[in-house]
């Protein structure tokens, strides 16, 4: 079953001089239950702003021009504030890109969760809310009596758990996780996308993970979105992705991945820099450093559209054509 | 190749004092002390790459500050070109040795020679450039402080040299701006043209990628593989990424805890490694192929404090093999192959 | 050059810091073109006749006479020269000692570090004034002895605040990748740490102009001033002592607002320029986790709207 599915979702910072930049254009993709998806791209790239935008958070300069974002078969871009309200968390939850840095630290870890249960009214009394909170922290691998201590006794990688317990303190049936193990050590990040896995088996949830770590998404996703200064590059299974892809920008992003399979292999990086929203290109956004479409007339002139070019593979470029 | 060992480290130690709370003062509760690298030793040939992987807080970067005489060794020694590297950087080098009369120069000359020939680059390009500096100033400063005796036109061909052969070309298009008008990559490509302006023969990169973009890391690390090659530059790369370094380094030394467990050619050791730490960290390193997803070993917790290192092996607590032999005996290292050794006792 | 522009850019969209440029140009024109402005030279003896003694204002004499039959007007546009050179001179010998200590205090640390800051403490908390009045009353009356009297005992908030920077600055990558290059203590100084605190210090020594102003005021006031200038805490001391009794308001009044006029002044500049030392931080990334955070966990905040987005077909 489909949970969610996002079409043609376009978004715009209106900056302090009134210009519209255009940081999401188009954006479509799908996500079944107990599914999970990864979208990766580079810093700056719009993953942050799309995510936002489903939780209907984006910052004040922020609008959603155009585009729908189906939760079990409702826009939620079309219901109130109030409605939005009971979704949020309880159906859609997000651990917050760098929220592990942004836990209050005068208060315990586990009044923290506390406050976010009371406050959608999901427990009833106090104690029913510590044992709860309790369970979500052995849930994530922290003993309970830890939550009695504050975030600067717990270690980066004990804080990020610690947020996404908080995260599932409503049974959500979506956990949106924006950079969960960037900034962390190599083993505390296996021990995050261990605990992910996990928590999708056991809870069956839909995870949407996003990241400029391809290793990462190699390693959890079913599905990849790649995403290249706001549009869809390629949206594929994981498999075709990494083994078959498709886009000029993603075969590139590949080869400028180092492998530790194969130690020693050549790496090429993209030269130049990803498209400033200020200036960007009127056609394809990745014609100035594409190898194939560099001055290709049709790349210069129209954003490709999002075509699948074999069951379940979708591509966005001109010059690749379906089977 | 022919290894002639530019750089050795002998047994480096190297401990901070905790600073104390007041109450700790009052209650005389012993002095402790942060064993950041605890008994280093390795030899870096001319023209190697070398590879000091570890998770934060094992000593990856004050082994870098020692080896640049940034910081004094509280133990052991470290030689570079043959003269004690503490010895040099304070301008203490006594004349004699190696006949190449550096001991004879003030202390000023001796310690601007160690720096000329050894040069860092650091791992935020965010913070490693002065923000009120231009990118000109920022790469002709080293050139000013040695004071080469260059005219205007050497110098600028010198600056114009570094920033090109770092892949920033025309260099007169970079020079005036400021640092917050680059990106995270170009910076740090700044960072390298300032430190090879004055053409060292040892670069200590400390984690120069880790904070930049994925598709701009392969273009630094590109850029130093190509700098051993043009300039014959020896390089020790530190980094707790392991693909990164699986790319272009020769050797690979991993440390846990302040101590370097295992040690060997960079293919062997992510393709064979014998050390159960190194094992876990290559197995859980994610690959970019959902086809070659391993078995991962993950070890649990995290890195104990380095103020009480564990007994006999340091490892031991988290080890998946360990037995209770491990708990008494510190394991010496075990030859695995001519080049490849390993600190564990079930070898 | 940047760094101009932002400090110009910032001063436009800040009204108040215009207008207080603005009111301290009025008084620096009071104080250079005195002899052109003022209707009367103050210096000169006059022939008064009883009624001429604090005369109210009138014919000629548009804010009245003082006590001495003298010109309250020309007094006043003399006494600016006394009270703008001391704020300055002053101020940048504060700035100039608070820069010295605090510099090297934080940059070599150590002993030499202690026992500055101990000495600063030991200014910071005896009482400014009464310390003033003791140093002045030994050592005589005179514009200079209140210039180095101020400076000496005002450097020590700057020497604070230079060497909380200076820790905090020593310890950034840059200044370290300066000493792998090879690069000597005064050039690190010079160079790299320096030119970071230095708006700072700037915006401090502004402030002080008015604490100096303020503090000549206070001494002449109390008769400490140096008796062969004019000032305006002179005046205000004149006026006290004779013209109170005599309700004669025209004496009193204008020194005293042209000492907040001039204070005034001066802390709106130095408000509008600590903001462009403490620039919020460009946020290049879409927001604040935290902010994030209790918009979540708040609901009154999100419930206030209560319409769907906009959306545009
Ligand atoms: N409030 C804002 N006003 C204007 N532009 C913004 C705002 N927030 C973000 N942007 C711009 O929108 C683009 C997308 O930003 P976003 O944070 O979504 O990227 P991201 O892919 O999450 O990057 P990262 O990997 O660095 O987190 C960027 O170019 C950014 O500069
Ligand atoms: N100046 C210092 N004073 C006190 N402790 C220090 C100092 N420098 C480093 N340490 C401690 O020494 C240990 C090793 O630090 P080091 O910075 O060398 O690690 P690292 O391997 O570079 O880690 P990272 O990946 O986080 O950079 C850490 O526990 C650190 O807290
Ligand atoms: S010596 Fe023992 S504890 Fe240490 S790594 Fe080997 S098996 Fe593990
Ligand atoms: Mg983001
Ligand atoms: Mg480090």
């Amino acid at each position: 079953m489909t949970t969610l599915e996002v079409r043609g979702l376009s978004i715009n910072y209106l900056t302090d001089d009134g210009v519209a930049l255009n940081a999401v254009e188009g954006l479509t993709f799908s996500l079944e239950q107990g599914r999970s998806l990864g979208l990766v791209g580079e810093s700056g790239c719009g993953k942050t702003t799309v995510m936002l935008s489903l939780m209907r958070l984006l910052p004040e300069a922020g609008r959603i021009v155009n585009g729908q974002v189906f939760f079990e078969g409702r826009d939620l871009l079309q219901i109130s504030e109030g409605e939005m309200q009971a979704v949020r968390w309880k159906d859609v939850s997000m651990v917050f890109q760098g929220a592990m840095n942004a836990l209050n630290p005068v208060r315990t870890v586990e009044s923290q969760i506390i406050e976010a249960m009371q406050l959608h009214n999901v427990v009833n009394s106090k104690q029913d809310a510590r044992k709860r909170a309790g369970g979500l922290l052995e849930l994530v691998g922290i003993t309970a009596n830890r939550g009695k201590q504050y975030p600067h006794q717990f270690s980066g990688g004990m804080r990020q758990r610690a947020v996404i317990a908080m995260a599932l303190a409503c049974n959500p049936r979506i956990l949106v996780a924006d950079e969960p193990t960037t900034a962390l050590d190599v083993m505390i990040q296996a021990q995050i996308i261990e605990l992910l896995e996990e928590l999708q088996r056991e809870l069956n949830l839909s995870l949407v993970l996003v990241t400029h770590d391809l290793g990462v998404v190699a390693e959890m996703c079913d599905d990849v979105l790649v995403m290249y200064g706001g549009t869809v590059a390629e949206y594929a299974s994981s498999d075709t992705i990494f083994n078959n892809p498709g886009h000029p920008y993603t075969q590139r992003l590949l080869k400028a991945f180092p492998d530790i399979a194969e130690p020693g292999s050549d790496l090429a990086s993209i030269p130049g820099n990803p498209p400033r929203l200020d200036s960007l290109p009127p056609g394809c956004r990745f014609e100035p450093r594409c190898h194939v479409g560099n001055g290709e007339p049709i790349c210069l002139e129209a954003l490709p559209p999002l075509v699948e070019i074999e069951p379940g593979h979708y591509v966005a470029c001109h010059l690749v054509k379906g089977k | 190749m022919e290894k002639i060992p530019i750089l050795r480290i002998e047994d480096l130690y190297k401990q901070f004092p905790v600073t104390r709370k007041f109450i700790d003062r009052i209650k005389r509760s012993p002095k402790q002390v942060v064993h950041a690298v605890d008994g280093v030793s390795f030899t870096v040939a001319q023209g190697e790459i070398l590879a000091l992987v570890g998770e934060s807080g094992s000593g990856k970067t004050t082994v870098g500050m020692n080896v640049l005489g940034l910081q004094v060794p509280t133990k052991g020694r470290i030689l570079f070109d043959g003269h004690d590297v503490s010895d040099w950087a304070t301008g203490r080098l006594r004349s004699g040795k190696n006949g190449d009369g550096l001991g004879r120069l003030s202390r000023r000359k001796q310690i601007l020679s160690l720096r000329r020939r050894a040069q860092m680059v650091f791992q935020d390009p965010y913070e490693s450039l002065n923000p009120r500096q231009t990118i000109w100033e920022i790469v002709v400063e080293p050139l000013e402080i040695h004071n080469l005796g260059l005219r205007a036109n050497e110098k600028e061909a010198r600056v114009r040299a570094a920033l090109e052969d770092c892949g920033l070309a025309p260099a007169d298009h970079f020079w005036s701006r400021y640092p917050d008008e680059l990106s995270g990559g170009q910076r740090q490509r700044v960072v390298v043209a300032g430190a090879l302006v004055l053409e060292p023969e040892l670069l200590v990169a400390d984690e120069p990628v880790s904070m930049l973009d994925v598709s701009i890391r392969a273009d630094i690390l590109t850029l130093l593989q190509s700098l051993r090659k043009a300039r014959d530059i020896t390089i020790i790369y530190t980094t707790h990424d392991l693909a990164t370094a699986g790319y272009f380094t020769d050797r690979m030394a991993v440390m846990y805890l302040g101590r370097v467990v295992e040690l060997g050619p960079t293919v062997e050791v992510l393709k064979e490694p014998r050390h159960p730490y190194t094992q876990a960290l290559v197995s859980v390193a994610p690959v970019p192929n959902p086809r070659k997803r391993r078995q991962r070993v993950i070890l649990q917790g995290e890195v104990p404090n380095p103020i009480d290192i564990p007994s006999g092996c340091r490892f031991h607590p988290r080890c998946p093999i360990a037995t209770d032999e491990c708990k008494k005996t510190d394991p010496p290292y075990v030859e695995i192959s001519a080049e490849h050794e390993a600190a564990c006792l079930k070898i | 050059m940047e760094s101009q522009n932002r400090i110009w850019t910032t001063f436009r969209k800040k009204p108040m810091a215009l207008v207080g440029m603005g009111m301290l140009a009025v008084a620096l024109i009071m104080a250079l073109f005195a002899p052109l402005l003022a209707p009367y030279d103050p210096n000169e003896r006059v022939d008064v006749v009883p009624s001429d003694i604090l005369a109210p204002p009138g014919e000629g004499h548009l804010l009245g006479r003082d006590d001495a039959g003298k010109d309250v007007l020309s007094s006043l546009i003399y006494g600016a020269r006394v009270s703008l050179i001391v704020g300055f001179v002053s101020s940048f010998f504060s700035m100039f000692i608070g820069t010295t200590v605090g510099l090297t205090a934080g940059y070599y640390g150590g002993r030499v570090s202690n026992a500055l800051m101990r000495f600063t403490d030991f200014l910071m908390v005896i009482p400014d004034l009464p310390l003033m009045l003791v140093i002045i009353s030994v050592w005589g009356r005179g514009l200079w002895k209140i210039i180095l009297v101020i400076s000496i005992l005002y450097w020590t908030y700057t020497a604070r605040l230079v060497r909380s920077q200076v820790l905090s600055i020593k310890e950034r990558q840059f200044v370290l990748r300066a000493r792998a290059l090879g690069a000597s203590n005064y050039r690190i100084i010079v160079r790299h740490i320096l030119p970071q605190v230095m708006p700072l210090i700037i915006a401090q020594a502004v402030l002080d102009i008015s604490s100096s102003i303020i503090a000549e005021s206070t001494l002449s006031f109390l008769g400490l001033g140096d008796p062969t200038l004019i000032s305006w805490g002179m005046m205000l001391n004149f006026a006290f002592e004779r013209a109170i009794s005599r309700k004669a308001w025209w004496f009193l009044l204008p020194p005293g607002i042209a000492i907040v006029w001039v204070s005034l002044a001066i802390i709106l500049i130095g408000n509008a320029l600590e903001e462009i030392v403490n620039p919020r931080l460009k946020t290049h990334h879409l927001f604040n986790p935290r902010n994030m955070i209790s918009l979540m966990l708040a609901k009154p905040l999100l419930v206030e709207s209560e319409s769907p987005p906009e959306v545009t077909p």
